[in-house]
């Protein structure tokens, strides 16, 4: 019975103040929603780290012919086929290295045409101006400096770089888009806790009369603040249910259908569904105990027992 | 039952206190009149009884429980042997009678069962039989004041504590909410009642305290509204 009278309450009051609480959805759904997506972002740039990190090395680029006039680095001229022995036998010695790889000019060509294959550039570019290079795949990414300070003062090296640093930049973007959203998100989240502080205070104020009377006969404070706590609560899990169906349809309509980044870029790897249903839960259980909590501290202000 | 020993209210902002250096007893089974002009501190002195405000100075006994020590979730259960009726009744409109009554039972979670069985009792005990079903709204204000007075009663308080219950009747309506009071205090249950009603307080001859500007002026036993010169 008691369960039954505080559920007839709860519908009632959210009945009662239909626009606010329709507020209350909209604004806890967006929050959530955005809070959901920096989330998954994270997870995103972590897979794709994971992804490109695998792949991009430490590379070792040698001096070619043209070099010789324009670097001084290549005073020198052309890397001779001794220098580039030495320094792969060096390499092979050196603990942190996990593999190298040689890429040819001639290799170097066909890679940069696969990538830029529509630029104009490609037209213009020699397989004998492509650069040489060792690819070197390291044990410990970080370990870059120590492959740097072994071989950039070698003769026939032009230079030696941390491809990292090129992806870091993509990175260091998406990371930077992620804060934003946490921002927008933390100003929704503000938003809607103000919203349900202020709907639980109309709600008080109409009921003031029940209240009053629950009071005079001894209600404990529990029994008459449930149901406005119940009311946030509920109100608070169906925005949250409504965020949940934003990130499932957004990471549906993003990925594999509708905009289908999955097809376009086939070089990303996604966040997969797994990592999008592990994170209901967590903006569930926000959208329940968040608005619950912003009532709960409401009531002490307006609700004196 | 209530002890107040030199009981001062001062409310926050101001500086005339509302009660000053209020001592007095009431046992078990009295019938109180707390009579005074307006602002002469009545209200707040049931307000201090029911623990809706807390002494500034001095100690309030009620039921054997010092109310300055007592802690604030321990509140409804003290309250819960008190009842209280007012001037402006205070049902609930969109409730029926019995639903009224019922109401102060379920929320402090008492079973099914239990209530099924005293609400119609306590409606017959106020002349009430029989009406449970409709709305206070088809009540005259003697009926109303009478299903409040079901409500206050229904938990079997030790204290019953009414402000102006009869301030909203007329004359033969108050006689008959009085004689309903008379009877609860006949069951044992103390009352202490604010009144303004003269001709009620000179009838009844009970009890009488009168506040004057927050003072204890007069407590006398089987009194009457006024001074008599």
């Amino acid at each position: 019975m008691r369960a039954q009278f505080v559920l007839s309450e709860i519908g009632v009051g959210l009945r009662r103040n239909l626009t606010m609480t329709f507020a209350v959805i909209v604004s806890v759904a967006l929050s959530l929603a955005l809070f959901g997506g920096s989330l998954l972002m994270r997870d995103q740039v972590s897979t794709m780290k994971g992804y490109w990190y695998d792949k991009v090395n430490v590379a070792i680029f040698f001096c070619n012919k043209g070099d010789a006039e324009t670097d001084p680095k290549c005073t020198k001229g052309a890397v001779t086929a001794q220098q580039k022995d030495t320094i792969k036998a060096d390499l092979d010695k050196m603990s942190v290295v996990d593999n190298v790889i040689h890429e040819s000019s001639d290799e170097a060509y066909k890679h940069y045409k696969e990538q830029f294959g529509d630029s104009p550039l490609v037209n213009s570019l020699t397989p004998d101006q492509m650069q040489e290079s060792y690819r070197i795949k390291l044990k410990d990414p970080e370990k870059y400096q120590v492959i740097a300070s072994a071989f950039s003062d070698r003769d026939g090296v032009q230079s030696v770089q941390d491809q990292r640093k090129t992806v870091d930049n993509l990175f260091e973007l998406l990371n930077g888009m992620n804060y934003a959203a946490l921002a927008v998100m933390a100003l929704m989240l503000v938003v809607a806790l103000m919203l349900i502080v202020n709907t639980v205070r109309v709600s008080a104020f109409s009921r003031r009369r029940e209240t009053g009377i629950m009071r005079l006969v001894g209600a404990s404070s529990f029994y008459i603040q449930m149901p406005f706590i119940m009311e946030a609560a509920f109100a608070g899990l169906l925005g949250a249910g409504v965020a949940c169906l934003m990130l499932l349809v957004g990471r549906y309509f993003l990925i594999d259908h509708g905009l289908a980044l999955a097809d376009k870029l086939q070089l990303i790897q996604f966040v997969g569904w797994d990592q999008v249903l592990a994170k209901l839960p967590l903006v569930l259980a926000i959208g329940l105990l968040m608005p619950a909590m912003a009532a709960f501290f409401a009531l002490r202000k307006y609700l004196k027992v | 039952m209530i002890r107040f020993d030199n009981v001062s209210k001062t409310y926050p902002k101001q500086t005339r206190p509302a009660l000053r250096d209020v001592s007095l007893e009431v046992q078990r089974g009295e019938f109180v009149f707390l009579v005074g002009s307006s602002g002469s501190g009545k209200s707040t002195f049931l307000r201090l009884l029911l623990r809706e405000e807390r002494a500034s100075h001095g100690q309030v006994h009620v039921l054997g429980k010092d109310l300055a020590r007592l802690s604030n979730w321990k509140v409804p259960h003290m309250r819960r042997q008190l009842g209280t009726v007012f001037q402006d009744f205070r049902l609930l409109p969109n409730k029926t009678v019995g639903e009224n009554v019922a109401f102060a039972l379920e929320v402090i979670g008492k079973p099914r069962g239990t209530i099924r069985k005293t609400v119609p009792e306590v409606l017959d005990l106020v002349g009430l039989g029989g009406k449970q079903d409709r709305m206070p709204g088809e009540l005259s204000g003697g009926e109303q004041q009478r299903v409040a007075i079901a409500r206050a009663f229904v938990n079997r308080p030790m204290l019953l504590i009414a402000d102006e219950p009869t301030g909203n009747l007329d004359p033969q309506t108050s006689v008959g909410i009085m004689k309903l009071l008379d009877r609860i205090n006949r069951t044992g249950t103390t009352v202490v009642m604010a009144t303004h009603d003269q001709q009620i307080v000179d009838q009844m001859r009970k009890r009488v305290i009168e506040l004057e500007k927050g003072r204890l002026v007069r407590d006398q036993s089987r009194g009457v509204y006024g001074y008599q010169h």
